[in-house]
């Protein structure tokens, strides 16, 4: 046995009601390693990591940890805390309304004479984040800083309790470049320091800029695992997927020439805006063109539709649906003109946890029609199987609660209840974000085939390759505002880079 | 033959109603032991007479409550502990309207058809003015209620001059006692209504599937089209609506309007009714009969609990311990460890007849 080994677990299974999450899995960490663990969803990644944390408890198996005497079993994630393991979920788990430095020390708070010694607290604080180049206070609260910040809040807690496992559960889904960047400088500097990482993503570059082994789940089995210089990109992909590379160049919008301008408009935004969200933007939707609206986070590209949708009702402007002026003031009036919008936040906006698939495939539907005309138990079940199937949804049943399916899927129950609804108008933020290659090749397709069918769609996705399979028009935003559109020949990653930086195309 | 067996036990212990009915029959089971004559119903100058039949008569205002309550729990994930009060509130204004303004009367001076509307209505308003604090302006559920529940007696005590208003008709106690010749005590036909509509409703428009929706994730429910906010606000008005049924009720008993006594500590009741139904208090998912079930499991200790001899102000720590035996059986801790045992055993026997072949 090799004895740099942080951690090992051994033929580790875990099964929840009518599911076997994992079978007989094993995981090898070294020091000083990063280690992508990766998989579809459901492939078992998430259930591994709270195996090991103590979210969950196994059935049969070990984990080793630093090579240390007799199995351990961590009851909940403190024991796994006091064990040396620390965990950054994709969803910051932190307390908003508490300071950074009260997040940064929860639970351990240094003490003077048991009471809290807020002066030691603070003054560390500002030392950890000044390490790791957070531009944050110590003492503001911790929802007043960007999404990205708490995330990097969140790893420099963990870092700072001297874990000898690091486990960072998607953690750059909602973080830019610079950030991601400045994430695996850190990355880096902690693997020189013998910290071994779990690394768990969707990005494949991140992977390979990063990684130096990979273990691959599928299914809640153990593919393999891998060093990063024997597997390339396609390989890893073939193994995830189990079945050979359906690339995701085949996706191309095939119809990129296709002439929209002349297409009746669906959508006219004139002057909406909302105060502190959206400057006031004008936009045109024509009918079955797939606009795409870029621009970095917290640029407004959320806010742009939700102002649209009526989900933060707008201050100012006028909207017309085919020509004639409407007034949109909450969620239901948009879709009463045929509109749907899936959330980018699935987990707060999007779900509803503990109805079944099938109450959260029909239930935008029902609320359509109206209190009073229900939809009968053999209508909701067969709409339920229908869009199962169609979107190829796993789950053990119809009646089985959302949020036991895995995030791809839930998202997939998203995308049926609104197809249920049968809209005109499709507004997509963020719909692959968290999700594993196959789904969103999946979605991507889907988007095309929707347009195909004269569907219009708006597109929001940070991946500008997604957009450019995707999109035949593109709006751009930066800081709150809408800077200009993109189409045709203008639409590649070298334009679209430029126009979301600043410069040429300011023509608003 | 043996797997189906297992598999049919499986479902029934799977059930949502199986706890709070196993808890019931519990209570029950304790009566017949220490009360041999609990289920025996004999018939006294033409009416039904019996223990069980007092425990099911004494249980409807807690059940109509309870229903309220349910609704209440369900979308907003907090408690109206107002409905007490509020009660105290609609009996004032029906004996008063009754009453014509006096302490006692014996002849109805306005019409009875009037005195119920008007004093329902009371109660419906009382719950819209929870509703708009909870649902519009987003209080906290328990201190938005606690204005009513602290103000309701003294609105009630104002209605009523400070006396206690008495209604000395005949035809003033039907509801809460027995009309006619019939030997079923009248309350228990107003529960029985009252889940009855409530059922139907539920069952016959979109009504549950909405309150589960917003009670789960409000913010999620808008985005589906849902008005969260006018869901909330509808089930504090029904649930205003209920405490009115029961005040009026509770005063046919009595056939007086005690601004101090009616209802009093009522909605704690109401509210471990719907905890005792297997309601989460949370919000969310919720079951309408579970909560009946609950409020008869409580009246039928507290029956128990005084033909034991048990002394009124006793009375509340048997309660109290009787609730934390069931309250744990339910906790989601206690039903985690039977799951993990049954997924244990059940591996077990997996490998036994791996085994086997």
């Amino acid at each position: 046995m090799e004895n740099n080994i942080v951690l090992t677990m051994r033929d580790i299974s875990k099964t929840f009601p009518g599911v076997k999450a994992l079978q007989h899995v094993d995981f090898t960490l070294r020091k000083g390693e990063i280690h992508a663990l990766m998989g579809e969803n459901g492939a078992g990644k998430s259930t591994l990591i709270k195996v090991l944390t103590g979210v969950h408890d196994f059935e049969s198996g070990e984990i080793r940890i630093d090579g240390g005497e007799g199995a351990v079993v961590n009851r909940s994630p403190q024991d796994a805390q006091n064990m040396g393991i620390s965990t950054v979920y994709q969803e910051v788990n932190l307390c908003p309304n508490l300071s950074v430095a009260e997040n940064l020390f929860i639970g351990r708070e240094p003490r003077k004479a048991g009471m809290i010694d807020w002066r030691t607290m603070n003054r560390k604080s500002a030392g950890i984040l000044k390490d790791l180049n957070i531009d944050v206070s110590a003492t503001q609260n911790l929802e007043e800083c960007s999404i990205a910040n708490q995330q990097m809040i969140a790893i420099a807690r963990a870092v700072d309790m001297r874990c000898k496992v690091l486990i960072l559960d998607e953690p750059t889904s909602s973080l830019d470049d610079d950030e991601v960047e400045k994430l695996f400088t850190l990355m880096k500097k902690l693997k020189n320091e013998g910290v071994g990482i779990i690394f768990v993503t969707h990005f494949l570059e991140q992977v390979y800029a990063v990684c130096d082994r990979i273990t691959v789940l599928r299914n809640g089995e153990l593919v393999g695992e891998y060093a990063i210089k024997d597997l390339p990109r396609v390989m890893l992909v073939a193994k995830m997927m189990g079945k050979d590379f359906d690339d995701l160049a085949d996706i191309k919008n095939m119809d990129g020439e296709k002439d929209y301008r002349n297409a009746e408009t669906v959508i006219d935004a004139k002057g909406i805006g909302r105060k502190g969200t959206i400057k006031p933007f004008n936009l045109k939707i024509r009918k079955g063109e797939v606009i795409g609206l870029s621009g970095l986070l917290g640029s407004g590209r959320s806010e742009l539709v939700r102002a649209i949708y009526g989900a933060d009702k707008p201050d100012s402007g006028t909207m017309e649906v085919h020509g004639k002026p409407v007034k949109i003031n909450s969620p239901i009036d948009a879709m009463k003109k045929g509109m749907a919008y899936l959330p980018e936040d699935r987990k707060r906006d999007g779900i509803i946890a503990d109805l079944s698939v099938r109450e959260n495939i029909i239930i935008a539907l029902q609320a359509k029609r109206g209190m009073f005309k229900p939809m009968s138990r053999k209508e909701m079940e067969e709409a339920a199987d229908k869009y199962i199937k169609l979107l190829q949804i796993k789950t053990a049943s119809r009646e089985t609660p959302i949020k036991s399916l895995s995030g791809g899927n839930q998202q997939k129950v998203i995308i049926g209840r609104w197809l249920l609804t049968n809209p005109e108008y499709l507004i997509l933020d963020e719909p692959t974000r968290g999700i594993d290659i196959g789904t969103k090749t999946e979605i991507q397709k889907l988007v095309l085939d929707l347009a195909d069918q004269g569907m219009t769609v708006t597109f929001i996705s940070s991946e500008i390759e997604e957009m450019l399979r995707t999109c035949s028009r593109m709006a751009i935003l930066r800081d709150g505002k809408k800077v200009g559109e993109l189409e045709g020949s203008e639409l590649s990653q070298d334009g679209i880079m430029k126009a979301i930086a600043g410069g040429e195309h300011e023509n608003e | 033959m043996r797997m189906n067996k297992s598999f049919d036990i499986k479902r029934i212990t799977g059930m949502r109603l199986f706890m709070p009915i196993v808890c019931l029959l519990a209570v029950l089971l304790i009566n017949v032991i220490t009360t041999p004559g609990f289920f025996k119903i004999s018939v006294n100058n033409g009416v039904l007479y019996g223990y069980i039949i007092d425990v099911i008569n004494r249980a409807s205002e807690l059940v109509v409550l309870a229903v309220g309550m349910t609704l209440v729990t369900a979308a907003s994930g907090g408690q109206d502990i107002s409905v007490g009060a509020v009660m105290a509130v609609a009996a004032a204004i029906c004996c008063q309207i009754l009453s014509g303004g006096d302490v006692s009367t014996n002849a109805f001076q306005n019409p009875f058809v009037l005195a119920a509307i008007v004093s329902l209505l009371g109660a419906a308003l009382c719950g819209a003015f929870n509703g708009f604090l909870v649902a519009r302006l987003n209080i906290q559920p328990m201190v938005a209620t606690l204005i009513l529940f602290t103000a309701g007696r003294g609105i009630a005590q104002l209605i009523t001059k400070g006396q206690i208003t008495y209604v000395r008709v005949e035809s003033y106690k039907l509801l809460g006692g027995y009309i006619g010749k019939c030997p079923i005590p009248t309350p228990i036909f107003a529960a029985v209504i009252v889940i009855g509509i409530i059922h139907f409703i539920l069952k016959k428009t979109a009504l549950g599937l909405y309150i589960e929706s917003v009670g789960i994730n409000a913010t999620a429910s808008r985005l589906v089209g849902l008005n969260s906010t006018m869901i909330k606000f509808l089930t504090y008005v029904i649930c205003g609506f209920m405490a009115g049924i029961a005040g009026l009720i509770a005063s046919s008993r009595i056939y007086s309007a005690d601004a101090n006594n009616i209802g009093l500590n009522l909605e704690m009741d109401a509210i471990l009714a719907v905890a005792l139904g297997g309601n989460v208090l949370g919000g969310g998912k919720f079951s309408l009969m579970g909560s009946v079930i609950g409020a008869y499991t409580i009246q039928a200790l507290t029956t128990t609990l005084y033909a034991m001899n048990v002394s009124a102000d006793q009375l509340p720590v048997y309660k109290a311990i009787v609730v934390v035996v069931i309250v744990t059986l339910q906790s989601p801790v206690f039903k985690k460890a039977v799951a993990n045992l049954k997924i244990k055993r059940s591996t077990k026997k997996l490998a036994a007849e791996g085994g086997n072949q």
